[in-house]
């Protein structure tokens, strides 16, 4: 079953990219789709069950919504910091915790801190993540732990965990 | 439509174009992946956008509203990859940098 899941999403992929539906074209994405699902299946999501649950989706359209915000956001900050003639950055590294266990939550977690602002994920070791920050407003853990993982985590658990 | 589509183009390009600047402006490797990454990526997707609102559901238009999710993924996961490899390899981050937890972890 947990084939059966990534084969029909990698030919709906394949039929979305190349988007036209001549038989040739088709039988190419069966191929294609099947030697990538006997290839990297074993490592597919884990509780693929999670897959077919609808609650889930709703979740992430929020996630999705939330997301696309903060990453205008990011990017009005960095031009900002860039086109500003006193360049005002103070960058540093900082080390976050975080609570998510699976390991695609933790994967989608450290991309979205790439994308928000002023942060760049640079390691992630068991539970924690290496932040690099272009403007390290606080030293207390607390305080930048709300800041940078704070909006995600929950979004983030209720759509993968 | 025509003038949407047109809207998101000059923003893609100025925000690709402030991205250029702060690759140059910004003091060190680790700086410049940000301005790299958020400007640059976000830049593209309106380019990309804006291709999807000119050209509608035809091919051209629905493989451009593909390619955005794929373009974040690669573009996180490089930078991802390339300011992991420079810390490992030792690069110095700039006078300016107040906390270094990352070196300890190691």
């Amino acid at each position: 079953m947990k084939y059966i899941t990534l084969f029909i999403s990698m030919l709906l992929l394949w039929l979305l990219l190349t988007f036209n539906l001549h038989s040739a074209n088709i039988i190419i994405g069966v191929i294609v789709s099947l030697i990538v699902t006997l290839l990297f299946g074993h490592s597919f999501l884990t509780n693929w069950k999670l897959f077919y649950n609808p609650v889930r989706y709703l979740w992430a359209v929020v996630y999705l919504i939330v997301f696309i915000w903060e990453c205008v956001k990011a990017n009005f900050d960095v031009a900002y910091r860039v086109l500003s003639p006193r360049m005002p950055i103070k960058p540093g590294i900082v080390k976050v915790k975080c609570s998510l266990k699976t390991d695609i939550a933790k994967t989608f977690l450290a991309n979205s801190i790439t994308m928000t602002p002023g942060t760049i994920t640079v390691d992630v070791i068991s539970d924690c993540l290496y932040v690099h920050w272009i403007y390290v407003s606080s030293r207390d853990p607390k305080v930048y732990n709300k800041r940078i993982v704070g909006r995600f985590e929950k979004l983030l658990k209720k759509v993968f965990e | 439509m025509n003038s949407i589509s047109t809207v998101l183009l000059v923003i893609g390009v100025a925000f690709d174009l402030f991205g250029c600047i702060g690759l140059i402006r910004l003091p060190d490797v680790y700086n410049r992946l940000q301005s790299a990454t958020k400007c640059v990526t976000l830049g593209t997707c309106s380019i990309l956008l804006s291709l999807f609102f000119r050209y509608g559901f035809s091919d051209v238009g629905v493989k451009a509203l593909i390619a955005i999710p794929l373009l974040f993924f690669a573009s996180t996961v490089g930078a991802h990859a390339l300011i992991r490899g420079s810390h490992i390899f030792g690069i110095k981050m700039t006078d300016k940098s107040i906390v270094d937890d990352y070196k300890d972890a190691k």
